[in-house]
């Protein structure tokens, strides 16, 4: 694969989110999940927002969610993303609870609705990472 | 501790937002802003510089860079927020709370803003270790559109139309033309925002705060102090703050539950409720959040603020006359200062051409990941 081709940012890679990039490469949408009470949650952070724990797993997500809303940006913010313009972007609440932003993949802007079910599907960045993109169920 | 009229605004001051607009300056600096705005809300409160003991920097980097420009060496307050627009609401809390409980008798609050010489955007910038590094993955940047997230959520859930935005947008240009110092001074029609171009979709140019040059400043003291001075006093009925802090700007309920925490507490304590609002200043960053706010306060039911603002409601000689100086898509991007300044000006029945008639309740609302509101009356 060539890695050297991808221009758009991307998060650092640290121990922390390590086994979330992990998992884009394995197809896996992976959420921490605290040991102490259960609780879900993204991004990734050392302790549980719930109840302060530092013990926490990564569970597998089911990759499932609704589109919580959408935009689609006309603004040129980052040159990265020229080619793009104008691009959608979705906040996805996951199944699990946390919302992610996303994009979503083969679905035309006249399709998208609120509340829509949709399933993650994960595109190649780099060596470490794919991104996790939603389409339709 | 009961803070109802203990404290009051008493001095007011700004820059000319229209002149400056057009006449950028590299070498600007936020601190000549504040100075400029500080004199003169110093002469409009006929106080003198040595009764100032407390100081409330905004957006300038350092306070003490500010205190030596200001000459205002020996303090008993003295501090610096970061420059959000949540933040002009925060300052004036702040100030209430000193003066009240005595940490200081007369707090100057200072804002100074230079962005648009100094090229600010808000988007685009990217830091690969925070968590927006999650968002600008996918090119999701700025404020605005977040704000353009729960708008179009708000449209899902409640069938909200872009007129409801326009007419927000075509109000805030109506009332800038009533304003000398107001960046943009020509209204615009239903037609022109229509054809306004898409910055985040469904969000237009028109829904869009300027970016612009200016410092605003105000000047809180007791209640007792306040009578003897130049103006009448903008007496400080209640203030009050809640926070929906989450990864994002976007919220689910798009404000509403924080601002019915403000509700619930400010108009008791103020002893007014929403049809007791004379005309209201609701910061708009972006058009949406004017809307949350009506909802948010009572002014109507949740879910009907786009119908409610329509018909002349919320123009001056309305029901509930917004925003009467401009707004921030139309006066200038002063972060709620300069909204803030206008209510005072609103109180005091000093507005010019612009003034609500009869007004003598004026409620303060910001509706952002920590909301705040106040209400002032005369």
């Amino acid at each position: 694969m060539d890695t050297t081709a991808y221009t758009k940012p991307l998060p650092v890679l640290t121990k922390l989110n390590a086994p979330f990039w992990e998992g884009t490469k394995r197809g896996e949408l992976r959420l921490q999940r605290c040991g102490a009470c259960g609780h879900v949650w993204f991004p990734p952070s050392t302790h549980c927002p719930r109840c302060l724990s530092t013990a926490h797993d990564w569970m597998t997500a089911s990759g499932r969610g609704t589109v919580w809303s959408w935009i689609v940006m006309h603004q040129r913010y980052f040159k990265a993303f020229d080619g793009d313009l104008p691009y959608l972007v979705a906040m996805i609440a996951l199944e699990e609870g946390p919302i992610l932003m996303s994009t979503l993949v083969g679905i035309s802007n006249e399709e998208v609705r609120c509340d829509m079910p949709v399933r993650v599907v994960f595109e190649d960045a780099t060596a470490d990472m794919a991104v996790p993109k939603f389409t339709s169920v | 501790m009961d803070l109802r009229d203990k404290t009051a605004i008493v001095g007011i001051g700004a820059t000319k937002f229209d002149a400056m607009y057009r006449n950028l300056d590299p070498g600007r600096s936020p601190y000549e802003l504040a100075a400029e705005a500080f004199r003169k809300a110093l002469e409009d409160s006929g106080l003198e510089k040595r009764q100032i003991d407390g100081l409330i920097c905004v957006r300038v980097p350092s306070y003490q860079r500010m205190a030596d420009v200001l000459g205002l060496p020996r303090l008993r307050l003295v501090n610096v927020l970061e420059g959000a627009g949540r933040m002009a609401g925060a300052a004036l809390q702040y100030a209430v709370m000193a003066v009240a409980t005595g940490q200081a008798e007369t707090v100057a609050v200072v804002y100074g803003n230079n962005g648009r010489s100094a090229g600010a955007r808000y988007g685009g910038a990217v830091d690969p270790n925070a968590t927006t590094a999650y968002d600008a993955m996918y090119g999701m940047t700025s404020p605005g559109a977040y704000v353009a997230m729960m708008f179009r959520r708000h449209q899902h859930e409640y069938g909200t139309t872009e007129d409801a935005l326009a007419a927000l947008a075509i109000n805030n240009r109506k009332n800038g033309a009533l304003n000398p110092d107001a960046v943009f001074q020509k209204p615009i029609t239903r037609e022109e925002y229509l054809a306004g171009r898409y910055v985040a979709e469904p969000l237009r140019l028109y829904d869009y705060c300027l970016i612009n040059d200016g410092g605003v400043a105000f000047i809180v003291t007791s209640a007792d102090r306040a009578k003897d001075l130049r103006h009448p006093p903008a007496y400080v009925a209640a203030t009050y703050a809640a926070s929906e802090l989450t990864n994002f700007y976007a919220v689910r309920d798009c404000f509403y539950g924080a601002c019915q925490d403000i509700a619930t507490r400010i108009y008791p304590a103020a002893g007014v409720g929403p049809r007791d609002i004379d005309c209201a200043q609701i910061y708009d960053n972006f058009t949406p959040t004017i809307l949350f706010s009506l909802e948010g306060f009572g002014f109507c039911p949740r879910g009907e603020s786009g119908a409610w603002v329509q018909g002349g409601r919320i123009e001056r000689g309305g029901e509930l006359p917004i925003n009467t100086s401009g707004g921030h898509t139309s006066e200038s991007y002063m972060q709620g200062f300069a909204l803030t300044i206008e209510a005072v000006r609103q109180v005091r029945g000093e507005a010019g051409p612009r003034q609500v008639p009869n007004c003598e309740v004026v409620q303060y609302i910001c509706a952002a990941p920590i909301c705040n509101s106040h209400i002032l009356h005369r």
